[in-house]
């Protein structure tokens, strides 16, 4: 801005900005496509990187999907890819992955909607707004911790009462998973309890009924899209979460859903394979890809399965 | 001039039997409301009320907007307790037991007292499911007992011929004057002592709004009724008595013909004039 016009300027017969209205209209055109443009670029890059991971995904599978029947590969119950005698039954590991999973909801399910239903129903505000902050800083907290933290205090705590536990097992990543994932469950259930309409509480009350019961009859079933949106995104980050069970559920692919056994989840298998020095064109190599796709196919339904409940829950009222 | 006023609102109390007694020598009393104040934490909403109600006729409350009508009604089923900060002082007498229900478990005192709200606000669950939700609460659970008096509410809320083939369908697929008569049954059916409404018709349209003036004026046969309302053609129409609030003040009480035809105070001539509100 060169100069200021002002409504005296203007009255006393001036133009508008100094004679040049065209070329400011030019100018300013110009300048709002080049934002447009920009902002453009910023959100289709974002779309860009996401399609060419599947894309790769895709297009490094299809050559072990050549050679592994997908029938194979999704009813083998053997993983055993640096074999002489390969086999390619992804539910070993999708077998561990959900075992690990389902401990992680059965810690965070309970724990989260009993944390929610406090915040949202029970707590006073000063209480609220001091817990908020606190769970937003335990997500804060870097995976690998927590992977230490299953590995070398919590597996040992459990072999005192567990004694049949082994050193790596699935119990301990599952129970720190499910503490790990509890504040993010516990955050959106509590989101969608609070946009309870006040009036859904009072009628509640009205009627004589406890807190508790206004809790359990009214606000609960009014969120539940949005309660149980949160804990299918909790599951879906659980089936994704990799750093964990890296660390302290070993890596021996075994088939089965014993939790005090150590076993490879689809995470680990990457992390470990992705580590190793592969031949680039190998089958094993390609079958990091093929896991890959597999972890990709259920962490998005779990997402699309949150995502249409989430879409209910804000339509509800 | 403020105490030369109180002063005189007492005198006036102290002469009633009006408006009690004075329209029918069978009327009793059901609650008094004893210099009654309120605070919204520091702010104060009611300043020394008094009110007598009389049983099984329909008193209305008008003034207007924050004059404190609403927060004196959610006095009567304690609905303050709900959120923190706020303070009582003074008495709401409940008769015939004679029970200051302001010290009463706020609880005990809500399931005696049935409301209805401004905006419809149904459970999301069944049609049968929200009559019942009051019912079940007091124990009532067995099929018989619950079946007859969903329905006994369901009529006495002239909703039942429109819903009885759809009683297992979404209370969210009523109209929004189907779904008010809807939370007046459910306030009903546990045959409350007194039910309270809050404006109970400025969320809906002239048809749904006569369908429910219309049930009211039925309705103080078998329960007392205190409605707030900012229409004062539906006090008019529907109550026996009215009371006229003002800066959390009641400034006037009387039978409603008289309060309307021949106001005592210079403000309540104003409001009902509508000369200010």
């Amino acid at each position: 801005m060169t100069s200021i016009t002002t409504s005296a300027d203007r009255d006393s017969g001036m133009p508008l900005y100094g004679g040049a209205d065209a070329r400011f209209l030019r100018r300013r055109a110009l300048w709002n496509r080049v934002a447009s443009y920009l902002l453009f670029l910023a959100a289709a890059a974002s779309v860009l990187v996401t399609v060419g991971i599947v894309y790769v995904l895709i297009r490094d599978s299809l050559p072990f999907f050549a050679k592994v029947s997908l029938l194979e590969f999704l009813t083998d119950t053997q993983w055993t890819p640096v074999f002489e005698n390969a086999r390619f039954g992804v539910m070993t590991l999708v077998s561990a992955t959900l075992t690990v999973a389902g401990i992680a909801l059965a810690v965070a399910i309970p724990a989260g909607l009993g944390l929610a239903i406090y915040l949202s129903e029970y707590a006073r505000p000063t209480v609220r707004e001091a817990v908020k902050p606190l769970l937003e800083l335990l997500e804060g907290v870097p995976t690998v911790v927590y992977g230490f933290f299953a590995l070398l205090f919590v597996t040992p705590l459990l072999q005192t009462f567990i004694p049949g536990l082994s050193g790596f097992n699935l119990l301990a990543p599952g129970l720190v998973m499910g503490i790990m994932i509890l504040p993010y469950t516990a955050s959106v259930s509590e989101d969608a309890m609070r946009a309870v309409p006040m009036g859904l509480r009072e009628a509640g009350y009205a009627l004589g009924y406890s807190r508790f019961r206004v809790a359990a009859k009214v606000v609960i079933p009014a969120a539940l899209s949005g309660i149980t949106a949160a804990f299918i995104l909790g599951m879906s980050r659980a089936v994704g979460e990799t750093m964990v069970v890296a660390i302290a559920a070993g890596q021996n692919p075994n088939f089965g859903f014993n939790p005090l056994e150590g076993a490879s989840t689809i995470t680990a298998y990457i992390v470990q394979m992705a580590m190793g020095d592969l031949p680039h064109d190998s089958i094993a190599y390609h079958s990091v890809f093929a896991a890959g796709l597999a972890l990709f196919v259920i962490t998005l339904s779990f997402n699309l399965v949150g995502f249409f409940l989430r879409r209910r829950f804000r339509e509800v009222y | 001039m403020q105490r030369q006023l109180n002063t005189l609102m007492n005198e006036q109390f102290d002469d009633i039997p009006a408006p009690l007694g004075e329209a029918s020598p069978a009327t009793e009393l059901r609650a008094e409301v004893r210099n009654l104040d309120f605070w919204y934490g520091d702010t104060q909403a009611l300043k020394g009320v008094n009110l007598r109600v009389a049983d099984r006729k329909v008193t209305a409350m008008i003034g207007p907007s924050g004059c404190g009508k609403s927060t004196l009604l959610r006095c009567f089923n304690r609905m303050h307790d709900l959120y923190p900060g706020n303070s009582y002082g003074g008495e709401i007498r409940l008769f015939p037991e004679d029970r200051n229900l302001i010290e009463m478990d706020p609880g005990l005192v809500r399931l005696r007292i049935g409301m209805v709200f401004q905006k419809p606000n149904p459970f999301p669950k069944s049609i049968f499911e929200n009559v019942a939700a009051g019912l079940r609460v007091r124990g009532i659970n067995a099929k018989k007992p619950l079946d007859e008096r969903v329905e006994q509410a369901l009529q006495g809320a002239a909703l039942w011929d429109e819903v009885k083939d759809r009683l297992q369908e979404s209370a969210y697929g009523l109209s929004g004057g189907q779904q008010q008569r809807l939370c007046i049954a459910r306030a009903l059916a546990p045959q409350p002592d007194i039910l309270l409404l809050d404006e109970p018709t400025s969320a809906l349209d002239p048809i749904a709004t006569a369908k429910i003036e219309d049930l009211l004026t039925k309705l103080h046969k078998s329960v007392t009724v205190i409605i707030v309302t900012h229409n004062m053609q539906q006090a008019a129409r529907i109550s026996n008595y009215t009371a006229y609030m003002h800066m959390g003040k009641l400034v006037e009480y009387g039978v409603t013909d008289d309060l309307f035809t021949a106001p005592r105070e210079q403000m309540t001539s104003d409001y009902i004039t509508g000369r200010f509100g």
